[in-house]
């Protein structure tokens, strides 16, 4: 195979990759925060909701964890023209993500509430603790501890799973290495670089996310 | 948009389409079996080098963690494309189908190898120590005590995400694999409504990821109890 | 000759150094224990006897001849010789209590399961859980459980039998059958070195007692000398604490 490994010709696009990298981390910011409003209220909706509340939330839940995001997008950005919508494919994938993450957030955000409803409650109460002093001192703290790693592990796992955006166009940092690999012909350096630049990324998040996890809420994590 | 649904529906849920469908989702599932079991395997292979003190195994050891560390942090999509672009002048001719199994199973190696791992990991040290004092060879020491305790604690993370998986084939249909996905596609682009053809993927792949993701959170809420 | 010659051994636990120059010998069928506050060594000593801990200094004798703990084969050699009882999770939990007094016989030595099985019968009677043979670990109290580890330990047909705190982890109602277990034992010529914080059983089955406190032995001797006149300040200080209930 006389195919030499050319990588000069990607470092010259490395600027532009970076440039994706950032709307990479603009589509999983946007994803996961958009998702936690949706989990907030999934959750409070599951644990405290009535029946019905907890039975849409529920095959809320079911549905968007069951199915492919990729489907759910092509769903939205492809059927909505019938209805007379037409998404922007950013948007497009942008709703999509919201949707989705909010899902598994909601799961992850109401094993949260849980996990204190039993112990530390009755305590509280027996010490006289009223329930807005409960909620601030007993459970958003102990909450906090508990759902950090899930959350931080869900985030990185949504800067690894934006990359589906590229499928639609939208140029975040695979959708620019397609764009370069279909005029050069350096695919595969284009692409392990980017692979390159990923791995980069979600150590950098993780070992970020877990620093402040140590520092803000005292929460063990390994740093890589 | 509901009554071209309606208008199409008959059309759609032909024999054709139908037998179309069910291969489709044959090789959804063909993915996800054939990848993660190789994974399976070789994540294996990796926890139980991982495990081992053996000054001669360092440098192997050296590079099955770098691959682990590595391929967990690649979007599966980035993977799809380095292996199409490798394989594809080194073995011309590939099925696409091939080429997208090979992407699974890199990917799910490094996962699985980690949750394998973890499950070795949480076996009680003293019971290492026991089979070592007993004069268990490092091999021994793994058949015999530390997976047949450790299996309970691999199975529910494996089986989870084994049935993610599934969800992530998805993405093998932008390479051209005829799987779910593509045919959803496809359907539509032969003209039917969007709604009637990715909602009936959609269906498919529920049918094929719920049950499954019942099971396994009852596995492990079996495994849990025991 | 001493059975078993510890010269000037040292060893650490992690990046902390434990043992610090432990000089002790042991003879043939001596029953020798050690006590001491915790963070002694006791522990560690017996960990770095069998292996387990790596010694940073000193040597070890068996019968005269030098143990090279950096040696597998040498290892290997040691463990056919002297087996060890731990605190707790002893027996491999994923097998009932016959395969795990048969399996070291069967999988290392190389019997045949008969032979094993006939041995592991006996011993299992010996300890008084011959009518266990096939429960499971998880079924077992921590005394009857301990008994099958010892059991187990005795499979192995060791010359020198290491007790560490055996009954430290039990509840208190298990405790007496697990010592009787061993006061059996004492009387059959293994060797023995037990940790132990059960003074009266320790003064009544040792033929001698050892002190130690950091890292080191502080008085060794008869245990009518160790409990009731000791010589250094420190054993009669920890004499004195625990003997006062």
């Amino acid at each position: 195979m006389d195919y030499t490994f050319q990588f000069s010709e990607v470092l010259e696009d490395l600027p532009y990759l970076l440039g994706g990298a950032v709307v990479t981390l603009q589509i999983a910011f946007i994803a996961f925060w958009g998702g936690a409003i949706i989990g907030i209220f999934g959750a409070i909706a599951k644990v405290y909701g009535r029946e019905s509340v907890r039975r849409i939330t529920s095959a809320y839940v079911i549905f968007f964890t069951n199915t492919p995001a990729l489907v759910q997008i092509f769903l939205l950005y492809y059927a909505l023209p019938d209805a007379g919508i037409l998404l922007p494919p950013m948007t497009a994938v942008l709703i999509g993500l919201v949707l989705n993450s909010g899902a598994y957030l909601t799961e992850i955000l109401k094993a949260g509430v849980i996990s204190v409803r039993r112990s530390e409650m009755e305590a509280a109460t027996a010490l006289g603790m009223s329930g807005l002093q409960i909620l601030r001192f007993v459970m958003l703290p102990h909450i906090a501890k508990t759902i950090y790693a899930p959350l931080s592990n869900f985030f990185i796992w949504l800067v690894l799973g934006s990359s589906l955006a590229a499928l639609f166009g939208v140029e975040e940092l695979t959708g620019r290495a397609i764009n370069i690999s279909t005029t050069s012909f350096r695919s595969i350096e284009t692409f392990t670089v980017v692979a390159g630049i990923y791995v980069i990324l979600t150590i950098i998040a993780s070992t970020s996310l877990a620093l402040v996890g140590r520092w803000a809420f005292r929460v063990k994590a390994k740093i890589f | 948009m509901f009554e071209r649904l309606l208008e199409e529906a008959p059309e759609f849920f032909n024999y054709h389409n139908m037998i179309f469908i069910l291969e489709a989702m044959g090789r959804t599932l063909s993915m996800t079996v054939i990848g993660c079991s190789v994974g399976l395997v070789c994540g294996l292979l990796i926890a139980v080098l991982r495990q081992s003190n053996s000054r001669t195994l360092i440098p192997i050891k050296f590079i099955a963690i770098t691959y682990v560390e590595i391929f967990r942090r690649i979007p599966f999509l980035v993977i799809l494309f380095i292996v199409l672009f490798v394989i594809e002048p080194l073995m011309p001719g590939t099925s696409l189908l091939g080429i997208a199994t090979v992407a699974v199973c890199l990917l799910s190696t490094a996962f699985l190898s980690e949750i394998i791992r973890a499950g070795l990991e949480s076996v009680p040290p003293q019971q290492i120590e026991g089979a070592k004092t007993l004069n268990f060879s490092f091999l021994q020491t793994i058949m015999l005590v530390m997976l047949p305790q450790a299996w309970k604690v691999i199975l529910p993370p494996a089986a989870a995400f084994i049935v993610m998986f599934i969800k992530d084939t998805a993405l093998a249909s932008q390479l051209g694999v005829i799987e779910l996905t593509f045919v959803g596609k496809m359907l539509v682009n032969r003209g039917f409504s969007p709604m009637l053809g990715f909602g009936a993927v959609l269906i498919c792949y529920f049918i094929l990821s719920y049950p499954l993701s019942r099971f396994s959170e009852y596995l492990g809420k079996r495994l849990a109890s025991s | 000759m001493h059975h078993l010659e510890i010269k000037n051994l040292s060893s650490s636990y992690g990046s902390k150094k434990v043992l610090k120059g432990v000089t002790l010998s042991v003879d043939k069928g001596e029953v020798l224990s050690l006590i001491g506050p915790s963070g002694s060594g006791k522990s560690t000593l017996l960990r770095t006897l069998i292996g387990l801990t790596p010694p940073i200094a000193g040597q070890v004798f068996i019968a005269g001849q030098p143990i090279d703990y950096n040696n597998k084969k040498n290892l290997k050699s040691l463990r056919n010789h002297m087996a060890i009882v731990f605190q707790q999770y002893n027996l491999f939990q994923n097998m009932n209590v016959m395969r795990n007094v048969t399996i070291s016989p069967i999988k290392i030595k190389k019997q045949s399961s008969e032979e094993a099985g006939k041995q592991a019968k006996l011993l299992l009677e010996k300890v008084g859980m011959a009518d266990k043979y096939d429960a499971y670990p998880e079924d077992l109290s921590g005394g009857q459980q301990q008994r099958v580890a010892i059991a187990r330990a005795l499979a192995t047909k060791p010359e020198i039998l290491l007790l560490d705190e055996i009954t430290s982890a039990l509840d208190p109602e298990w405790v007496n059958e697990v010592l009787d277990t061993i006061r059996v034992l004492t009387n059959e010529g293994i060797t023995m070195i037990i940790v132990s914080h059960e003074m009266a059983f320790v003064r009544e089955v040792s033929t001698r007692v050892a002190m130690m406190d950091d890292g080191q032995i502080i008085e060794n001797g008869a245990p009518q000398q160790i409990f009731d006149s000791p010589i250094e300040n420190r054993t009669k200080e920890f004499v004195s604490k625990i003997l006062t209930h």
